[in-house]
């Protein structure tokens, strides 16, 4: 089993250097870093924009093959993942801002995982009954609402509560006040007061999928023999259904698990962006305008890397929960 | 008193009743159309250490009215009546009440054993929770020992190894064994065993019996057997209940049942199954036609129409349960009854066997040779790993096998599941060289085809499918399905159609049935669609595998007569595949007995089934239940240890020491010599009389049988 993990995290080490490449080539074609400098007035020599084309190891001059090479084994040889346009090392924009999106996506797909899950099993037991109707039609409702609405929806609650109240409360813009009192906390209290509303957008898209994702899983056992057997052994009709359903219900879970951390990088980019969070989505889509090749290259890298672990993750939730598959 | 007939004829003293169902009667309803009147007022009792066997056809209602009595029903059954078990009432119950007596005082064990289990937990952990659950004192460690010596007690070898496997590391008959170990963990006082071996071979299924026969030694427990297979109850069974179309039809004692039966549903029943020890010298009496719909019973009795003895009344009045000769628990609802107790109504003239076509003179006149198949041998790789597959060797299938067909005549292949039947049938339909050996097809070397000959080649071997459901595609009219092997021989639309009618009329259905669809039939309906597939471009030989295994006894005997009438009066040669060794000799002329891709007994089946030679042919034979409660109390056993090795195991010497009982009597001094025979001689077919057997010491086999 570990020589098999082994095995698979090479592969998607492999890949995620595939994928970074790739990026990073598709950047260079499509991206161009010296149009700002071109189009300022008066334009600057072309001395100075080469240099700082080849700072950025983009200058168009040098074979489009060796400039990825250079780049390439820097991150391979030094850690050094090039400069950004900003003239800030990737790196340092990788450290800062991945912890600012790992925030949103933890919290969001743990919670989500264990909501969705709670309510996919819950629903299934009680399969057409008015409460599992409702959230049946809540989880398609969610599901199919644009995460932009949905946080700006929310952003409306929150002021209308804000002003009902007279105060206040809930904030929503950025990860923290600058005039948060220092101490812990505070501090503390702050920071979860700003998680409040991204993090709601994301437990609830992911939920919403999760709940119908492990209420299918879920009805799937439940008519299955050994949750009769189960019974048949002593155990009462809920009980079976916790210690036996559930548990092999959760089986293809960790494959879902895999999928839909995927679309969740998408939906938290869009709300680090709406609310303000300096995080990897922003910086990823600010790479963009501001035609930084090595900025576009690193976000690809980190997302690549998430995938990579969410994908390793799943594989040992897998092996963990289906023993059929251990060997 | 009746006369004390058998070995072990049952007393007529019966102890007190443990579990009494009274006026039972479980629907579901439906959202459109009507309800499911799946068990309709039923009464019974089973007396402490009781074993009553419980039969009918499939959906009559056997495992819905023993999941009542254990309250495992789905919540949308409506359940009427009362059931008591040791004067408690269990249906006022609620489930948590329930889930204290289930478990401890009465147990189940369920039909298929890999989907009864729990994937994701071991062995011992399931078993363990059975004593957890009922005893809240016991510790883990507690537990677990117990376990392995439950496993014990069910014959698990290396139990405590093996406690801690998981499911699907188990062999069906393993698994049903751990079933069992956790159905009896508690001593239990009553265990349903709900068809626990239909989905086993005959050696591993007289291997489980013997189990929970054992078990119920242990316990002293009472045990309600459900099964469709009459030869199982034979056995076993203190008492009978026959049930039909949700009803209870008839009750007694298993000599009262078998012997003096006054419903014409169990005399048709029983005289539609063969049995292994006569099978082929009479016809079979097929009992035509299906149960009513649950949803839509009709009025009088639900077996009137398929009732030869039915009478006006029938079709009013729905007959009572009720006491007709002179044993007052032998009951039955007939309003025929009281004719056939005393005499009257011969049973023999209810369901009369029926004649055969023609005088069986072709198939005992040796034709030309159809096939020649020699030494025949075909593997698989073999892969380890689950996910980073490496071939590991192969598992050789098929390892050598000869035999020929002459024409007219049947040749059966039999043996447990995985001993390569199948494999060898399939090489043969493949028509290309192969792999070792020659296969020669009305004098053609199928490795000298090509491809034009091979297609024409392909008209003369036709073969159908165990499973009537899978093997016809549901979204032809039957016409089309029948037609489709003479599309590919480029036979026209005219021709066709008048090919069809022609076979439909040939296996008993209506040609103006051709255009409907597969799903609007029966399942003898179906198989006799199959078949009627098989035969469309005038086979010489016709292969079928496993063609009445999915099909309930009543509707088998159809099958089989008219693959009787068909030998008959094409001429035809036939390789059939089965496992029921009564069905086998009814069709069969000679036989194979197949082990781990060999034959190990191959000659007449007369003179193999009646004197089996190979140590295992006398296993099976033994196996093979025979639904006479006299005869099947009396036999002597020849059981086999443990499962089919795994065909990639290597074994020196013959293949089948490691279960062969004849092997392990032999003195490990006296009979040195012989042992070491059997340890480092691969056997070869050798004749003995009009058979070939595969074993050093055929002259020893008496031992086994005395
Ligand atoms: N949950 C259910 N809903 C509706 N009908 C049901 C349900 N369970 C069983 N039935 C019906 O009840 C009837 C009796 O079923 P049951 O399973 O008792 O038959 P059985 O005698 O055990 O048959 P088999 O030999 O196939 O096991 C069948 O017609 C079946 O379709
Ligand atoms: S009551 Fe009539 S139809 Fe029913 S079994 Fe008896 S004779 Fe046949
Ligand atoms: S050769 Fe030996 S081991 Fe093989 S069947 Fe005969 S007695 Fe048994
Ligand atoms: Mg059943």
């Amino acid at each position: 089993m570990a020589l098999y993990l082994i095995r698979r995290v090479i592969n998607y080490l492999i890949l995620t250097a595939v994928a970074t490449s790739l990026a990073y080539l598709l950047a260079s074609v499509g991206l161009n870093p010296a149009q700002p400098e071109q189009q300022r007035h008066p334009r600057p020599p072309q001395i100075v924009i080469d240099h700082l084309l080849d700072r950025w190891g983009a200058n168009p001059h040098v074979p489009l093959i060796e400039r990825v090479w250079v780049w390439f084994s820097n991150i391979l040889f030094h850690g050094d993942f090039g400069i950004s346009v900003q003239n800030q090392p990737v790196v340092t924009l990788l450290t800062t801002r991945a912890g600012v999106s790992l925030q949103l996506l933890l919290i969001g797909s743990i919670i989500g995982a264990i909501l969705g899950v709670v309510l996919g099993v819950w629903g299934a037991v009680r399969q057409y009954k008015p409460s599992d109707q409702i959230v049946t039609y809540a989880s398609f409702v969610i599901y199919a609402t644009p995460v932009i609405v949905m946080a700006i929806l929310l952003m409306v609650l929150a002021t209308g509560f804000n002003q009902a109240v007279g105060t206040q409360i809930i904030t929503f813009s950025g990860q923290y006040s600058a005039d948060a009192p220092a101490a812990f906390w505070p501090q503390l209290g702050d920071r979860l007061v700003h998680l409040l509303l991204p993090t709601t957008v994301l437990i609830l898209t992911s939920a919403a999928s999760y709940s119908r994702y492990q209420r299918n899983a879920m009805l799937d056992v439940l008519g299955a023999d050994y949750i009769r057997t189960a019974r048949a052994k002593g155990r009462t009709r809920n009980s079976a259904l916790i210690r036996h359903g559930v548990r092999v219900a959760l089986i293809p879970m960790s494959t879902f698990f895999a999928y839909s951390f995927g679309t969740l990088v998408t939906g938290s980019t869009l709300l680090e962006i709406i609310f303000s969070w300096h995080g990897m989505g922003e910086q990823a889509i600010q790479s963009i305008q501001q035609n930084d090749i090595n900025g576009v290259a690193g976000a690809t890298f980190f997302v690549a890397i998430l995938i990579l672990c969410s994908s390793t993750l799943s594989e040992v939730l897998y092996a963990a929960l289906d023993p059929r598959v251990r060997r | 008193m009746r006369e004390n007939a058998g070995v072990a004829s049952v007393s007529r003293v019966r102890g007190r009743p443990l579990l009494e169902v009274r006026d039972l009667s479980v629907t579901f309803p439906q959202r459109k159309g009507g309800d499911v009147r799946a068990v309709r007022n039923i009464s019974y009792t089973i007396a402490e250490g009781e074993l009553l066997g419980i039969v009918g056809e499939s959906g009559s209602g056997k495992s819905v009215s023993s999941l009542a009595v254990m309250g495992l029903l789905p919540t949308n059954a409506k359940i009427e009546g009362e059931i008591l078990f040791d004067g408690k009432s269990l249906l006022t119950m609620n489930d948590r009440q329930l889930s204290d007596i289930r478990g401890k005082d009465i147990a189940i064990v369920f039909q298929d054993p890999l989907s009864a289990l729990t994937p994701v937990y071991t062995i011992g952990d399931q078993i363990s929770e059975a004593l957890r659950l009922h005893d809240t004192a016991l510790t883990r460690r507690a537990a677990e020992v117990r376990a392995v010596e439950l496993l014990k007690v069910v014959g698990i070898p290396d139990s405590e190894r093996r406690v801690k496997a998981f499911p699907h590391e188990f062999s069906g008959g393993m698994r049903q064994r751990a079933m069992i170990a956790m159905a009896i963990a508690n001593n239990p006082r009553l265990i349903i065993a709900d068809e626990p071996t239909t989905a086993l071979d005959v050696t591993i299924q007289a291997q489980i019996l013997e189990v929970l026969e054992e078990a119920k030694q242990i316990t002293g427990a009472a045990v309600s057997l459900i099964t469709h297979d009459l030869g199982v109850v034979a056995g076993h069974a203190d008492r009978v209940m026959v049930m039909y179309a949700g009803k209870m039809v008839e009750m007694g004692t298993a000599e009262e049942v078998f012997y003096e039966p006054t419903m014409p549903y169990t005399v048709g029943l029983l005289r539609s199954v063969p049995n292994v020890r006569t099978a082929s010298t009479e016809r079979l009496v097929p009992l035509e036609g299906r149960p009513p719909s649950l949803s839509d019973l009709p009025v009088g009795c639900p077996f009137a129409v398929r009732c030869p003895a039915a009478i006006a009344e029938c079709l009013e009045v729905e007959p009572e349960l009720l006491a007709h000769g002179q044993a007052q628990d032998h009951l039955s609802a007939c309003h025929r009854a009281g004719a056939i107790a005393n005499g009257e109504l011969a049973r023999t003239d209810i369901f009369p066997r029926p004649e055969a076509h023609i005088d069986s003179a072709v198939s005992h006149g040796k034709g030309e040779t159809i096939l020649e198949v020699t030494d025949l041998k075909k593997s698989f790789p073999l892969f380890t790993g689950a996910v980073v597959r490496r071939k590991a060797g192969a598992v050789h299938a098929v390892d050598g096998v000869s035999f020929s067909i002459a024409q007219g005549r049947t040749l059966a292949l039999v043996g447990e599941s995985g001993c390569g039947k199948t494999t060898t049938i399939l090489e043969l339909m493949e028509l290309t060289k192969p792999e070792g050996g020659r296969i020669v097809l009305e004098g053609t070397d199928v490795a000298t085809l090509n491809k034009n000959s091979r297609n024409a080649l392909r008209a003369d071997i036709q073969i159908v499918f165990q499973d009537p459901a899978a093997a016809v595609d549901p979204r032809l009219p039957v016409g089309d399905v029948i037609a489709e092997p003479l599309l590919a021989q480029g036979v026209s639309k005219h021709d066709r159609d008048d090919r069809v009618t022609e076979l439909l009329e040939l296996v008993g259905l209506d040609p103006a049935m051709a255009d409907r669809y597969p799903h609007e039939f029966s399942g003898g309906q179906r198989q006799r669609i199959g078949i009627a597939r098989g035969l469309a471009t005038n086979p010489k030989l016709l292969v079928l595998d496993e063609p009445v295994s999915a099909l309930d006894v009543s509707i088998q005997a159809g099958v089989i007569n008219l693959l009787q009438d068909l030998r008959e009066k094409l001429g035809l040669s036939m390789i059939f595949v089965a496992h029921d060794l009564a069905v086998v000799r009814q069709i069969a002329n000679d036989v194979a007995v197949m082990y781990l891709g060999r034959i190990v007994e191959y000659g007449p089946i007369s003179d193999v089934f009646d004197n089996p030679r190979h140590p295992y042919t006398q296993a099976l034979m033994s196996a093979a239940p025979i639904p006479d409660p006299r005869e099947e109390r009396s036999r002597h056993r020849v059981l086999l240890d443990g499962d089919l090795p795994s065909p990639s195991e290597q074994i020196d010497g013959c293949r089948f020491r490691t279960r062969c009982p004849l092997y392990k009597m032999l003195d490990p001094v006296r009979d040195a010599a012989a042992r070491a025979k059997c340890e480092q001689d691969d056997p070869n077919l050798r004749p003995h009389d009009f058979v070939e057997v595969a074993c050093h010491h055929v002259d020893r086999n008496k031992l086994l049988v005395d």
